[in-house]
């Protein structure tokens, strides 16, 4: 991948409520907002913290995986002048891919400002899921996987058991006894660092023994082999967004440097949906992105003082650690339990909750985790910020779609380092 | 004849009752997923359902609609590998809404007995009335080829008083569901002497491919459930009129049902239960098993006055708790029944219901709401300690509390040593999982 040709700044971040079962205020038989509420609520959350100058935007970016089965919505771009009057007119696009589309959202409006187009674009992440019950959202989610050659003989919960595999494929390789217990405390970690994020769908997660829950033996008569529902994200309704923008573009927006982090480096990698997994432990397209992100900027993993992974399930959290070379293929379990990934440890992954603590509103997430390294790298985290280091400034990002096939990272630092 | 040979046509009497219509949806899943096995695909099922009110046959059928819903979400892996060689069949709703349409292609409702006449396996399922079921009984056997079985969904006449009047030969056993019978594992088998010993088999078969627990019990009035239950219920009436002296009717009811729900750790207080299961009903299970007992008295003067005054508890169609001696705001207890002011003492009314709590005091250290001990782990621990506590607790609630505990064991006991019962653990069986009780009325904790 060609060097970036000049500064882009990420800044004005804003994350929704994350909505599904955990959180107080959530019934599933009771009225909830709709998909329009999320883009609204998050984008004008986004353009209140750039003063309100939606008239500076050149452009929108709405990133989102299946609203035309969820939501029966299709042109979600058209949404985006609903934010705000003065958006009406501007160049607007929708992004998909999978879980990764808010990834690919975020990478759309980064090439934007590149590309000399925009100066400033306003990338939005949204899904809502809870619209039907999980039985017939896996159908939906499904989509992430190659439909007409998988679908039919796939399991009824389809992702989660094409993760169960690898569940199982690394507890034949490296040991039940340890991955079982490290996917246990990367849950614990999880609902503990959402405990102090308001917005998190676990944020009410009252649970004595979080480690006991994780532990709890998958019923693969009503589920899946080897993940129990701890293991998994939750079905979550939610929205963030962001404002993309060149140096001219901080500058029109009058947004001081100190609150925008810099883009120091990408890298996307797509696989062939068509072809299985080359090695089930082993999350090959996101080592490939990573790879990239690290040449591009010249950094090495110790570099990285905090992370953000694509932790869909907590067997993938492991994977995420490998893959990213954070540790040597194998390591990641320890690493887990040894509690080096928590706020405060050797590398603090998912502060504010992650996938499974804050919630993965799917199409949204890659914005959400942007959003979230955002907020850590200017100082904003509040009760979940992460110490960082000048030494270490740097944040990196996985978003991944379907099984490992769509996956883009990017490493940032903030905009003053 | 095997089972699944009796499975492909199927009766249900009384079928858009509360029970009727949970037997009918257990059968109707059984027979689908039968039809669904290889051997049995050609087969043609039929499930009649049958029950003198033609508008609740609607409705039973709205019921079993959104049930099988239910059913087929829950077992959705079960259901792809099932239907597997339905290429058509993809995602899960296309799954469900087959497993669905199949279930009611087996599904007849009438209100003509006459259409049982090839059943070969029919429920019973009509009020808890002698005359009733045997009326019915007799008429149904008339209709029905000689090797027909019934299984009747009797909670305490003797099934052996109803094989004789109706002239069965043998051929009916005490199948007794617990509420709702979808949901609840326990079956209580009843085996009248001279029981054909293939229904006794084929009940416990059944038992096995619907996933029930079933606990035996002796043919004697009210069986193991009942017999404690009716027994817990006139004891805690009982203690109300010993207390209403120095505190009233109302704050006994209250003061009783804190103690069965609160200090004893139970799912529900003791008339709590007795609105669900219907006060009219508990008068008439009361009216059945009385005679067979002359040395006690099975009569409660309380229930029988609030059934007169058409206070009966039960459920509204819907599913919502009937105010009985509680009243109910979304099935939540608002207030106590006052049979003198025919109308209900609200909770937040002035300040009677602190007052007595205060006088009979809080359940003791290490109390934790029966819900949340539900799934505990270390639940066996802490309520030995908890019981260690009431034990030494000298409030008048504590004492009331052990009192309520010794009676529930001596009820027990009873039952175990008049021969209802076969054992003790049959029942804590089915206290534990009838009444969902978190422990057997026969314990070390009194």
């Amino acid at each position: 991948m060609n060097k970036l040709t000049k500064p882009v700044f990420l800044t004005a971040g804003y994350n929704t409520v994350f909505l599904g079962s955990g959180r107080r205020e959530f019934h599933p038989k009771k009225p909830r907002p709709g998909i329009d509420y999320y883009i609204i609520e998050a984008g004008k959350g986004a353009i209140a913290r750039i003063n309100n100058r939606a008239d500076l935007i050149d452009e929108g970016v709405v990133s989102n995986f299946m609203a035309a089965r969820f939501n029966r919505q299709g042109n979600l771009a058209a949404f985006i002048p609903s934010i705000d009057p003065s958006l009406l007119y501007k160049p607007c696009s929708r992004i998909e891919g999978a879980c990764g589309s808010g990834g690919l959202g975020v990478y759309t409006a980064i090439k934007s400002v590149l590309s000399g187009i925009s100066d400033v674009v306003l990338t939005v992440g949204v899904e809502v899921q809870n619209s039907v019950k999980a039985v017939y959202g896996a159908d939906f989610l499904a989509g992430a996987g190659y439909y007409e050659g998988e679908r039919k003989e796939g399991h009824a919960h389809f992702f989660p058991d094409k993760f169960s595999q690898r569940a199982g494929a690394c507890y034949r390789k490296y040991g039940q006894e340890k991955i079982r217990t490290a996917m246990a405390h990367w849950y614990e970690q999880a609902i503990q660092n959402a405990r102090k994020n308001p917005k998190a769908q676990e944020y009410h997660n009252s649970t004595d023994d979080l480690f006991a829950s994780g532990m709890t033996p998958p019923n693969p008569k009503y589920f899946v082999e080897h993940l129990n529902v701890f293991d998994c994200s939750k079905v979550t309704d939610g929205g963030s967004a962001l404002i993309v923008a060149s140096e001219d573009g901080l500058k029109k927006l009058n947004i001081d440097r100190r609150d925008a982090i810099e883009l120091v480096s990408l890298g996307i990698a797509v696989d062939d949906i068509k072809q299985p997994p080359k090695d089930l432990t082993r999350l090959t397209t996101t080592q490939k992105a990573v790879e990239k992100a690290y040449e591009s900027a010249g950094l090495k993993p110790s570099d990285i003082g905090v992370m953000e992974i694509h932790d869909c399930f907590t067997i993938t959290a492991l994977l995420a650690l490998e893959a990213a070379c954070i540790v040597e293929e194998g390591e990641a379990a320890d690493f887990i339990s040894e509690k080096k990934t928590a706020i405060g440890g050797q590398i603090p992954v998912n502060a504010s909750g992650g996938l499974i603590g804050f919630g993965h509103p799917t199409g949204g997430t890659g914005v959400r985790q942007a959003v979230d390294l955002w907020q850590q790298l200017t100082g904003r985290a509040e009760e979940y910020q992460v110490p960082l280091t000048s030494g270490r400034p740097y944040g990196m990002m996985i978003n991944m779609g379907g099984d490992d096939k769509t996956v883009a990272t990017f490493i940032f630092k903030p905009a003053i380092a | 004849m095997t089972l699944n040979e009796r499975l492909c046509n199927v009766g249900v009497i009384g079928a858009a009752g509360k029970m009727g219509s949970g037997i009918a949806l257990l059968m109707g899943q059984e027979m689908t997923m039968q039809r669904l096995s290889p051997e049995h695909k050609n087969d043609t099922c039929e499930l009649h359902l049958i029950d003198t009110d033609a508008a609740r046959l609607e409705g039973l059928l709205q019921y079993l609609r959104t049930q099988a819903v239910k059913h087929a979400e829950r077992n959705i892996g079960m259901l792809r590998k099932a239907y597997q060689d339905h290429q058509e069949l993809v995602e899960n709703h296309e799954f469900i809404n087959q497993f669905v349409n199949d279930f009611f292609l087996n599904i007849r409702i009438s209100t003509d007995m006459s259409q049982l006449k090839n059943s070969r396996m029919i429920f019973e399922a009509v009020l808890e009335d002698a005359d009733l079921k045997i009326s019915l009984l007799k008429k149904v056997k008339k209709i029905c080829s000689d090797d027909a079985f019934f299984l009747t969904n009797t909670s305490s006449i003797p099934i052996g008083f109803l094989d004789k009047q109706a002239g069965l030969g043998g051929r009916i056993i005490g199948y007794h569901f617990y509420n709702p019978p979808a949901v609840q594992k326990l079956v209580e088998v009843i085996s009248p002497v001279g029981l054909n010993p293939e229904l006794h088999e084929l009940g416990l078969e059944l038992g096995k491919r619907l996933r029930k627990t079933l606990i035996p019990s002796n043919d004697v009035a009210g069986f193991i459930g009942n017999g404690h239950f009716m027994r817990d219920g006139l004891y805690a009436l009982d203690q109300v009129e010993k207390l209403q002296k120095e505190y009233g009717f109302v704050e006994g009811v209250y003061i009783l049902n804190r103690i069965s729900q609160d200090f004893l750790i139970r799912p529900m207080g003791i008339f709590q239960l007795i609105d669900y299961v219907g006060i009219d009903v508990f008068q008439c299970i009361l009216r059945t098993m009385n005679p067979h007992f002359p040395k006690e008295k099975l009569h409660s003067k309380v229930v029988d006055e609030l059934v007169e005054q058409k206070v009966l508890g039960g459920q509204n169609p819907e599913g919502s708790q009937k105010d009985g001696f509680l009243k109910y705001e979304k099935n939540r207890p608002s207030g106590v029944y006052d049979p003198d002011k025919s109308g209900y003492r609200l909770f937040e009314e002035g300040d009677w219901k602190q007052k007595t709590e205060e006088k009979t005091g809080n359940p003791p250290l290490g109390f934790v709401p029966w819900r949340a001990l539900l799934s505990d782990p270390q639940k066996e621990e802490k309520l030995a300690q908890y019981f260690r506590n009431l034990k030494s607790d000298g409030t008048p609630g504590a004492v009331l509390a052990r009192d309520y505990l010794r009676n529930s064991k001596e009820i027990a006991g009873n039952l175990v040593k008049s021969g209802v019962a076969r054992s003790e653990d049959d029942v804590n069986g089915v206290l534990l999982n009838g009444f969902y009780h978190l422990y057997g009325p026969i314990n070390q904790y009194i």
